[in-house]
């Protein structure tokens, strides 16, 4: 009768435990993206968060396409002089980052960059907001694998502190949307901003997962969030 | 009606907003000491500045500069004077001239920001402003020697 007992009250504690694991599963993934309520703001995101590492992984290699682009990457460089180019040559003049990220004395980028292009091959691009990241927040896009960058962007100390609802409305930066309209001459991204948008926001809301890092002898290391 | 400060001086604009800034100082307000020199940003013979900064006139647009403060190679000093301009005779900088409105319009940005530069202070600063006459040995000596004549003045 006893040992009837106490099998009956240990059911009882197993379940009990059982369901505070499951709740505090629950509370993790609710104040992970406690933010999500806001996304209403964006029509086109649907707030759930639905982690899919393949999915995402898939959805990031487009994003790195456009990322490793020379309308994207030329702003990005390692260095601290932009580039320029299809080939990502160093910027003519080699005008510097500064602090800002606006230039430095006599050499600012809005002396020569407007805030449109200017007509014509082979003149200043612009727009009003014309920069490279600061100094304190270089976001580098030049030499990094997708692995790499995909780990950056969504690190808070690497992005500017952006959260989930900061980085995706970043897809509609106005100086982002300057890659699809970058002047005369200039190639455009390999995929539309529609395209790219697309896919920012379904890496970013299943998981954000990296892709694999390859391994120094090739081989595909895990995927990592 | 629109208008703008040259040197100190009012002015009424009326022409098209997207014609460059260049082409009013030269041919409206008839400054002729900035340059036309390659008309695409990459030479900086028109340095002009625009509310403090070595700004490119030729691709700089009317709608751009309208409300705001010109000072052009003409306006940097009343007499002609300024410390720049003054090194530039002493050390005979200039062999055929050209870019050298550019060249010390861009200086002016640097003394101001720079008092006493270095020679990377110097590239950095002067790195868009090409000469073909290849004077930049004597542009780098003169923006030392104007530093120290800034320095005399106070």
């Amino acid at each position: 009768m006893e040992l009837y007992k106490e099998k009956k009250q240990l059911i009882k504690l197993r379940f009990t435990v059982t369901l505070i694991v499951i709740a505090l599963f629950l509370i993790g993934i609710v104040s992970a993206f406690s933010d999500e309520t806001n996304y209403t703001t964006h029509e086109e995101i649907y707030a759930t968060v639905k982690k899919d590492s393949v999915k995402s992984v898939n959805a990031f290699k487009k994003v790195y396409a456009v990322l490793q682009s020379p309308r994207c990457m030329n702003c990005h460089p390692s260095g601290d002089i932009p580039l320029q180019g299809d080939d990502n040559r160093l910027h003519a003049m080699f005008p510097k980052r500064g602090t800002d990220g606006k230039g430095i004395l006599a050499m600012k980028c809005t002396n020569c960059h407007q805030t449109e292009n200017t007509a014509g091959l082979k003149t200043p691009p612009g727009n009003p907001e014309w920069h490279l990241p600061s100094a304190t927040m270089k976001m580098v896009f030049q030499g990094r694998s997708a692995h790499e960058l995909a780990k950056q962007l969504v690190d808070p100390k690497q992005n500017g502190n952006k959260d989930l609802k900061a980085l995706i409305a970043h897809a509609d930066d106005g100086l982002v949307k300057w890659g699809w309209n970058p002047g005369e001459g200039r190639t455009l991204p390999p995929i539309s901003h529609a395209k790219f948008k697309e896919a920012w926001i379904t890496w970013l809301t299943t998981g954000a997962y990296a892709p694999k890092q390859q391994g120094l002898d090739g081989s595909n290391l895990k995927n990592e969030r | 009606m629109n208008s703008i400060r040259i040197n100190k001086k009012k002015y009424t604009v009326d022409v098209d907003s997207e014609m460059p800034l260049l082409w009013f100082l030269r041919d409206h307000v008839g400054l002729t000491g900035t340059k036309y020199g390659c008309g695409v940003a990459q030479c900086g013979a028109c340095v002009v500045h625009l509310d403090g900064e070595a700004v490119r006139s030729c691709v700089t647009k009317m709608k751009r500069a309208i409300g705001k403060e010109v000072i052009t190679i003409e306006g940097l000093s009343e007499h002609g004077d300024h410390p720049l301009q003054l090194a530039w005779k002493d050390v005979d900088v200039p062999q055929c001239g050209y870019c050298h409105a550019g060249q010390i319009m861009s200086a002016a940005v640097l003394l101001r920001e720079r008092p006493d530069p270095t020679d990377q202070d110097i590239d950095d600063a002067m790195t868009g402003n090409i000469c073909r006459c290849g004077t930049y040995s004597r542009i780098r000596k003169a923006i030392h020697h104007a530093a120290e004549l800034q320095k005399q003045k106070g």
